[in-house]
């Protein structure tokens, strides 16, 4: 635990320290897109990495989180504030109600059930004209403020965001560190077992599934208030499963892992901006590389990697 | 004291169980024997919460806990382990144990996430707790070791180590013995001694004789599906019918 604390420490100076480094250049916006993936791929994770249950269905949540927020405080003027509360509480309800039949299924049945639920928000985003603005998407958000400080330009972005990412790795790793941690692995590991031991499989299968969606909602409505602008194509089953890749690079059952595969997962398709049409490619290779050489992810496989190559090392010298 | 009665079990057109009625007497130690197919496994997972029965009742200390899921029947002491170990294998043996405390604290995600003063508290408590179901078990040295990589005489102590922590009136075994060698079984009868002296009564579904004969005070004899005998050791033992339906194969 005393080792958690300290990786928090050096992260929060990384994020602190980070735009004085990087303020003013295009990175800094890129870094703001890394903070909102990140947070949601620790929600994922959550759900996928501790208690083992998949979804193909959180972009859909994500995308909730951004419309009600941005439609509650563009169309009907609520405080951006409390519109980002009042969704995430819907969110988390919505999540619960649902999630008590989709969670009954297991393994490819909740993967198509959650692909089956993003795609219906999806198709919600695109068909609602009148609330969403459609396809062509729903413009005019106004930014948080605080005070007459509103958070607008790409520094107090930053700020904002890194401030919840930062707090959600924090509650994150409470979590797993505790009886309710412990229990979600306890299902990951042997749902009969954990059942034996007196978990309420059922009811915690779903109560994560709906802190998930929580913490997605805010990211998605962190993302509205931010970019100011929202349209479907951020919140298509592409997203749902570039979020599992994340989850998967990183590593499954880590939080600093989701942090790590959200930031290669953001910042590599920029890299890649000079290969074209075929960063696809590469991208599609890392993740076959990923799944077959590191099935622990990046935070795992490579303290693995630094094991095996040092005592042969040793053994050389 | 647990009443089994008239427990029929059937799967299709197959009666795996008919009409099974017992009774466990508080701070026995009960083995269930019969030959393979006897319907010993299933009289088990319809008592866990696992299967629900065709007909017949469960009853404990005077309360019908007949088809309540096994996360209920737990919150009543009733407990159980498996013939092929079902550990968390991706956690540690603390941690294992730890899971077994999940009936005795209470802290809910909020408290978890925002780690609350009485939730850092109930840690401390099930850390200590657990350490002592550790040393009651005698694998306090494998504590930070991963479950899933103990040998298995190891893994069935951890397995009976963290059903003990949810400080159960009664445990089920399924076939703890099996898999162990002649000394780890000498050790298993003892650590079994050890849990009746504490209060907790015992239930084992076993194919090692001599540790059901050595340890048990009751013993019922299934066969086919149908209660065949009960009795002390000994009556089993002297009892022609189970010996010509049980101990006269071997």
């Amino acid at each position: 635990m005393n080792r958690d604390l300290v990786k928090f420490v050096v992260l929060a100076v990384i994020a602190v320290v980070a735009p004085l480094a990087l303020s003013g250049s295009y990175l800094m916006s890129v870094l703001v897109f890394v903070g909102i993936h990140a947070m949601l791929a620790i929600a994922l994770n959550l759900l996928l990495g501790f208690a083992g249950q998949i979804s193909l269905g959180h972009a859909g949540f994500f995308g909730l989180g951004a419309y009600a927020s941005g439609i509650l405080s563009a169309t009907y003027g609520v405080n951006p504030w409390l519109a980002m509360v009042i969704t995430a509480l819907s969110v988390a309800l919505l999540a619960f109600i649902v999630g008590f039949p989709v969670l009954k299924l297991k393994g490819h049945y909740l993967a198509m059930a959650t692909l089956g639920l993003g795609i219906i928000f999806y198709i919600v985003f695109n068909e609602a004209v009148d609330l969403t603005g459609g396809p062509s998407g729903f413009s005019g958000i106004p930014p948080l403020k605080i005070g007459s400080f509103a958070f607008d330009g790409d520094i107090k972005n930053y700020g904002l965001i890194w401030a919840f990412t930062m707090g959600t790795v924090l509650l994150s790793l409470n979590l797993a560190n505790s009886r309710i941690g412990r229990a979600l692995c306890a299902i990951h590991d042997s749902e009969v077992a954990a059942r034996v031991m007196g978990v309420n499989v059922r009811l915690l299968k779903v109560q994560i599934f709906a802190l998930s969606a929580f913490i997605s909602s805010i990211a998605g409505s962190l993302y509205a208030h931010t970019m100011g602008f929202v349209s479907p194509t951020s919140f298509g089953f592409n997203f749902s499963v570039e979020l599992v890749t994340m989850v998967v690079v990183g590593g499954l059952g880590t939080v600093y892992g989701s942090l790590i595969g959200a930031a290669i997962l953001t910042l590599l398709p920029e890299l890649l901006r000079a290969f074209q049409d075929y960063d696809i490619v590469i991208y599609g290779l890392v993740l076959i590389l990923m799944t077959m050489f590191m099935p622990g992810g990046l935070v795992r496989g490579i303290p693995a990697l630094f094991a095996r190559l040092l005592p042969t090392r040793r053994q050389e010298g | 004291m647990l009443e089994i009665l008239g427990i029929t079990q059937r799967f299709g057109g197959l009666t795996a169980l008919d009409d099974v009625s017992f009774i466990i007497g508080k701070g026995d130690i009960t083995g269930v024997i019969g030959p393979n197919g006897a319907g010993k496994t299933t009289l088990f997972n319809i008592i866990s919460g696992i299967y629900r029965q065709t007909s017949g009742r469960i009853v404990l200390d005077g309360r019908d806990v007949s088809g309540l899921p096994p996360e209920r029947l737990a919150r009543f002491g009733m407990v159980r382990t498996f013939q092929n170990i079902e550990l968390f294998g991706q956690m540690t043996v603390l941690d294992n144990v730890k899971v077994g405390l999940h009936t005795k604290s209470r802290s809910g995600i909020l408290a978890c996430s925002f780690k609350m003063p009485w939730h850092l508290v109930e840690e401390r408590r099930i850390a200590a707790s657990a350490r002592q179901w550790l040393e009651f078990c005698g694998i306090s040295e494998l504590a930070d070791q991963s479950a899933g990589s103990l040998p298995f005489g190891k893994g069935r102590l951890l397995e009976i180590a963290r059903a003990l922590a949810l400080e159960p009136t009664i445990i089920f075994m399924d076939e703890p013995a099996a898999g162990l060698n002649s000394r780890e079984t000498l050790d298993l009868a003892r650590l079994i001694r050890r849990i009746r002296a504490s209060g907790i009564s015992v239930v084992l579904v076993e194919h090692d004789m001599e540790l059901v004969m050595d340890v048990c005070d009751r013993i019922l004899v299934l066969n086919l599906g149908q209660k065949l005998a009960e009795g002390t050791p000994r009556e089993i033992q002297e009892n022609p019918a189970v010996v010509a339906a049980y101990l006269g194969e071997g």
